[in-house]
């Protein structure tokens, strides 16, 4: 034995979580173990534990019985050991002084022999019951929480959640990487499944966040740090040259009309490329903020240092257009951090097969969206590259989705606006459309009779993964705008050839490029498929595991607009719930350096991920910032002196678990001979 | 000192190299002071006294044994028994004693690998054995039977054998802990049982280097670089065991160049000295990539049980390399054969 035993009056109490833990293995001589346990007083079973009669039992064990310590044989910490730590400090018991064994996920549920299932019980409990002996009673400490949230991200997620929280008079900083707010959503022309137009219940929205007073709208901007944690993040927000001032700018687009380039030359991003513009642009018309924006690469003046300047010229004395503009640096302390940075669309160029980026007429539906947007690159008109009008349309649904070569998961939104485009395009063009699919999913509020409606409008549905695009050649060998599509129609049970002169290929939807970083920087995981991680996919979808850090939209996961603004405005309720309580009681299971053994080699410095590590250069010692430690153990395990404890997780504690586990549960053997 | 009744003192060695023995005299003249305090009981290296002497002592006679070496053989596990029985105070002398040391690395061979490397392989110190002649406990002669002690398989610390009241670090002990040691048990101002007599903090506490904070690219041996003399050695590439070792020597190593091997063990509460420097170097590599860490670990730390592990690997929580068989091997052979 390393740990020494302190005296302790031990109670056990082994839940049967009904026949959960009952059924799986002998709960009687689980409980006649634990009562021959050193140190333990009693052992009892009960039915749930976590019930009122459950804790009640604790509670009148501590008082007629004296009990200092107690173990509960149970489920897992995450769900009861607040429910436990409660009960016992009702009992005027420190609530640290209680530890659980998790019998049910941890044995339970993953064995069918009840004989195994018993010696691992037994290991649980033994492990737990010397851990609990080594406990110390811990205070919780208060500290304040700045009420003021971050929400990175502002799309119609990032939008939703600020204006719900602005709406409660609390101070919003919005960082969005692009030059206006507004995501994905501003590119549409129309939403499924009612046909609203986006603009006209977008737009309203981005102008509000503009104007609300609660909110610092910070475009054109990114987070690169953030320290802290949970009630006091600081954040370092980088403002990228935007070579026009928000301040000075009133919007009357001078610098636009006047630049030397007298036509837009260059591809206009936001239309996908379809669409051109100068080097000084507004991205779309209905952009928030509407102050146009220098590109540095193609403006004649920042990329080669030679130009007339004519934008400065008309602006004039209003000074707005500042060629000399940095990149600058605001820091803000915030008390929670909404994440909603959304998705990118899924890339076809790397499915030679359908033709995208080689043959002309092949479109991804982002880029449809903009063609058929009365704000787009040709003012609502579909037309194909040569400017006629397409005739014969296919839409091919699942593209990157649900396909074990790029994302297994279906995308969820793109057979519904697979069916928006079939309904805007045959609108707009008469054409024939076929929608090529491998099933149809539309379980959503109007979904099924909006499919129904697509139908009726004579809208072709063909059952069949499309298996390739190829160009029809004319007779005289001359290219022509026809294209054929081979899709294997599993209704028919053969192989269909269909000939259009267009191809909308429905791209599934994905993780931004940087979602590891931004994933890194705000302390969060991902699933597999990159999604960022909620909490619990169930009850706690918008929380994550770092206590002030919520979701929102489309980067947890795929969604729809209606599910995505549902999400921002539970993200914002619970930023709120959080913030509006003022101050935030932290854990007591910090790290602490004892300066008396702390020599100073500063191992730790940077080695802590919340930052919570400080070197006093004076005493030559490193100390550990209490309010922003999170207990995670990094430093304790790298302090080479021992110099730093783990509260509630000391050497002792964890070795006394250990020898729990190898000996007092551990059939009798004899000691190991040294010859 | 006092003028209190003289005290009875005993100094013992066991599986060390002697330079605890030679260290003692290190606080000079003192000697005279200690000699003036106590009378020597036994110390087989400097002064007469007979192991049948003590045997027939009182129990708790004596009043403090500095006892230095680890336990290698039946003899000296016989000898730290009889000591611990016969003194009030029983103090683990230096590194061997308190940790294993040198003689502990051993723990990563036998008693048959040991013995093989010395009777048979043979070394510049063994003559040719082509008999191969090995020592035996028994040995039947006309006259009646020789005895030898029995070598163990694996090296104990004195802890490991025998209750241990002190500890006083170092290969050897520096002459001012010694004193420091001395003075506290004549004027009964101990700390208590158990404790390591030193300071509890790391050598860096005592190294005059200035220190930063610590990115490790590439690990050297020390010939391969000549250090900056006012910069931390570690964050040079050197591996100096002084972040994780016992203040108390004065930092003498990095003051002269040369990175802390660890003699002085390790500071209070520490469980495994070898497995606290590795974490500690482990985090302070600088690089997230698997592979590149692998690489700096393969070219830069050849021998990770000599360079962590020099003088603890016996007080471990591993405490020797697995035995790839029972107990010294013969039994496991036979077995195989006769299967
Ligand atoms: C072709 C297509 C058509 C669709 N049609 C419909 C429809 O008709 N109806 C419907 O309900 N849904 C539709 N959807 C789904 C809809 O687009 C999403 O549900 C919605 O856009 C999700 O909003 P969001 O705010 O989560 O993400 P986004 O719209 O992607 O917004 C995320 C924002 O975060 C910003 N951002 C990203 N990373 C960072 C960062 N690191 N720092 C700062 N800012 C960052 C981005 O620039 C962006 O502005 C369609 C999707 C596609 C692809
Ligand atoms: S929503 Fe429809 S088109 Fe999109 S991936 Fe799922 S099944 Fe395929």
């Amino acid at each position: 034995m390393i740990t020494t035993q302190k005296s302790a009056r031990i109670g056990v109490y082994i839940c049967h979580c009904g026949t959960n833990i009952a059924g799986a293995l002998d709960v009687e001589q689980l409980t006649a173990f634990a009562d021959k346990l050193p140190q333990v007083v009693l052992a009892k079973n009960y039915k749930y534990m976590c019930s009122d009669p459950g804790q009640d039992l604790v509670k009148k064990d501590i008082a007629e019985h004296g009990l200092d310590r107690v173990v509960v044989v149970a489920c897992s910490p995450l769900l009861h050991e607040a429910t436990f730590r409660k009960a016992a400090e009702d009992a005027g018991l420190n609530p640290f002084l209680v530890q659980m064994a998790n019998i049910r996920e941890q044995v339970a549920w993953v064995t069918r022999d009840k004989v195994d299932a018993l010696e691992k019980a037994k290991a649980h409990v033994a492990a737990a019951a010397r851990r609990v002996a080594q406990h110390e009673p811990l205070e919780r400490k208060s500290v304040p929480i700045t009420p003021r949230v971050l929400i990175v991200g502002g799309g119609i997620a990032g939008i939703e959640a600020a204006l719900t929280l602005a709406d409660a008079d609390k101070e919003v900083i919005l960082v969005e990487r692009e030059p206006s707010i507004g995501g994905h959503m501003s590119m549409f022309d129309k939403t499924f499944p009612t046909l609203d137009c986006a603009a006209c219940i977008l737009t309203p929205k981005m102008t509000a966040v503009k104007s609300n007073p609660h909110i610092k709208l910070l475009t054109h901007s990114e987070v690169e740090k953030v320290d802290g944690a949970v009630g006091s993040y600081k954040v370092r927000v980088r403002r990228k040259a935007r070579y026009i001032s928000e301040e000075n700018c009133v919007g009357c687009m001078a610098c636009i009309d006047e630049c030397v380039f007298p036509k837009p030359k260059f591809p206009n991003e936001y239309d996908q490329g379809l669409g051109l513009r100068k080097p000084v642009y507004l991205p779309f018309p209905q952009a928030v903020p509407p102050v146009p924006i220098i590109d540095p690469e193609t403006c004649l003046q920042l990329s080669k240092g030679q130009c007339k300047q004519k934008c400065v010229e008309a602006c004039g004395e209003r000074q707005a257009v500042l060629l000399e503009q940095q990149d600058s640096i605001e820091e803000f302390e915030v008390g929670a951090i909404i994440v909603a940075t959304g998705f990118k669309p899924f890339n076809p160029s790397v499915m030679p097969y359908y033709g995208y980026g080689t043959l002309p007429n092949v479109y991804t539906s982002l880029e449809i969206e903009r063609l058929i947007n009365a704000a787009g690159p040709t003012g609502g008109k579909l037309m194909l590259r040569d400017g006629s009008t397409p005739k014969r349309v296919v839409i091919v649904h699942c593209v990157g989705s649900r396909d074990k070569n790029y994302h297994t998961y279906c995308s969820k939104v793109c057979c519904m606006y697979s069916l928006k485009l079939a309904h805007l395009v045959k609108e707009k063009t008469e054409a024939e459309i076929f929608n090529c699919y491998i099933d149809i999913r539309t379980p959503g509020k109007g979904f099924e009779e909006f499919y129904n409606r697509v139908q009726n409008e004579g809208v072709h549905f063909i059952r069949g993964k499309v298996g390739d695009v190829s160009p029809v050649v004319s007779d005289n060998g001359q290219p022509t705008n026809m294209m054929t599509i081979q899709v294997d129609d599993t209704l028919l049970g053969k192989v269909r050839k269909i000939d259009a002169d267009m191809v909308i290929l429905a791209v599934g939807l994905e993780p931004q490029k940087d979602a590891e970083e931004v994933r890194r920087m705000f302390g969060i995981s991902c699933s597999t498929e990159g999604f960022f991680l909620e909490k619990h996919p169930k009850l706690a979808p918008v929380n994550t595991a770092n206590d002030g850090v919520f979701l929102a939209g489309v980067c947890q996961g795929v969604k729809d607009i209606p599910e995505t603004v549902a999400q921002a405005s539970a993200a914002a309720a619970k930023a709120l719930a959080l913030i509006d309580r003022g101050s935030i009681e932290l854990e007591p299971n910090t790290a602490i350096i004892d300066e008396e053994h702390c020599s100073g080699c500063r191992v730790c410095n940077n080695l802590c991920p919340f930052e919570a590590i400080e070197y006093d250069e004076e005493k030559g010692v490193s100390r550990v910032i209490a309010e922003l430690c999170k207990g995670c153990g990094t430093c304790v395990a790298a302090c080479p002196a021992q110099a730093i404890t783990g509260v509630h997780f000391t050497n002792n504690q964890i070795i006394a678990e250990i020898e729990g586990v190898l000996y007092d549960s551990a059939p009798p053997r004899k000691e190991a001979v040294s010859v | 000192m006092s003028e209190k009744p003289k005290g009875k003192l005993a100094l013992y060695w066991a599986a060390s190299c002697g330079g605890c023995d030679i260290a003692v005299l290190q606080i000079g003249a003192r000697i005279l002071d200690v000699a003036a305090a106590f009378d020597i009981v036994l110390w087989p290296c400097a002064a007469d006294g007979k192991v049948r002497d003590v045997e027939k002592m009182a129990d708790g006679e004596i009043d403090v044994c500095l006892f230095n070496g680890g336990i290698r053989t039946s003899e000296q596990e016989y000898m730290a028994q009889l000591l611990r029985r016969k003194s009030k105070v029983l103090v683990a002398f230096g590194s061997c004693a308190q940790e294993g040391c040198i003689p502990g690395l051993a723990n990563m061979n036998n008693r048959r690998e040991i013995f093989d490397s010395v009777y048979k392989e043979g070394s510049a110190t063994t003559p040719e054995n082509s008999d191969d002649v090995r020592p035996q406990p028994e040995t039947e002669m006309p006259e009646g039977t020789l005895h030898l002690p029995v070598f163990y398989d694996t090296l104990k610390t004195l802890n490991q054998t025998v209750e241990v009241d002190y500890y006083l670090p170092g290969c050897p002990p520096e002459g001012d802990m010694i004193w420091t040691a001395i003075t506290a048990i004549v004027e009964g101002k101990l700390p208590p049982p158990g404790s390591v007599i030193g300071a509890n903090t790391t050598v860096c506490d005592e190294c005059k280097r200035t220190r930063t904070e610590k990115k490790i690219k590439k690990f050297y041996r020390t010939w391969q670089i000549k250090p900056d003399p006012d910069i931390c050695l570690l964050e040079q590439g050197l591996i100096c065991c002084g972040i994780a070792t016992r203040a108390g020597c004065g930092g003498l190593c990095p003051e002269v160049n040369s990175p802390c091997i660890g003699c002085h063990g390790p500071n209070d509460g520490v469980q495994d000295y070898g497995a606290r420097m590795m974490s500690a170097l482990a985090s302070v590599i600088d690089s997230d990539d698997p592979e590149e860490i692998e690489q700096i670990i393969r070219d830069g730390v050849p021998d990770p049980v000599g360079s962590f592990y020099r003088f603890s690997l016996a007080s471990s929580l591993l405490r020797r390399k697995k035995r790839s068989t029972n107990g010294n091997g013969a039994a496991a052979a036979t077995k195989t054969k006769a299967s």
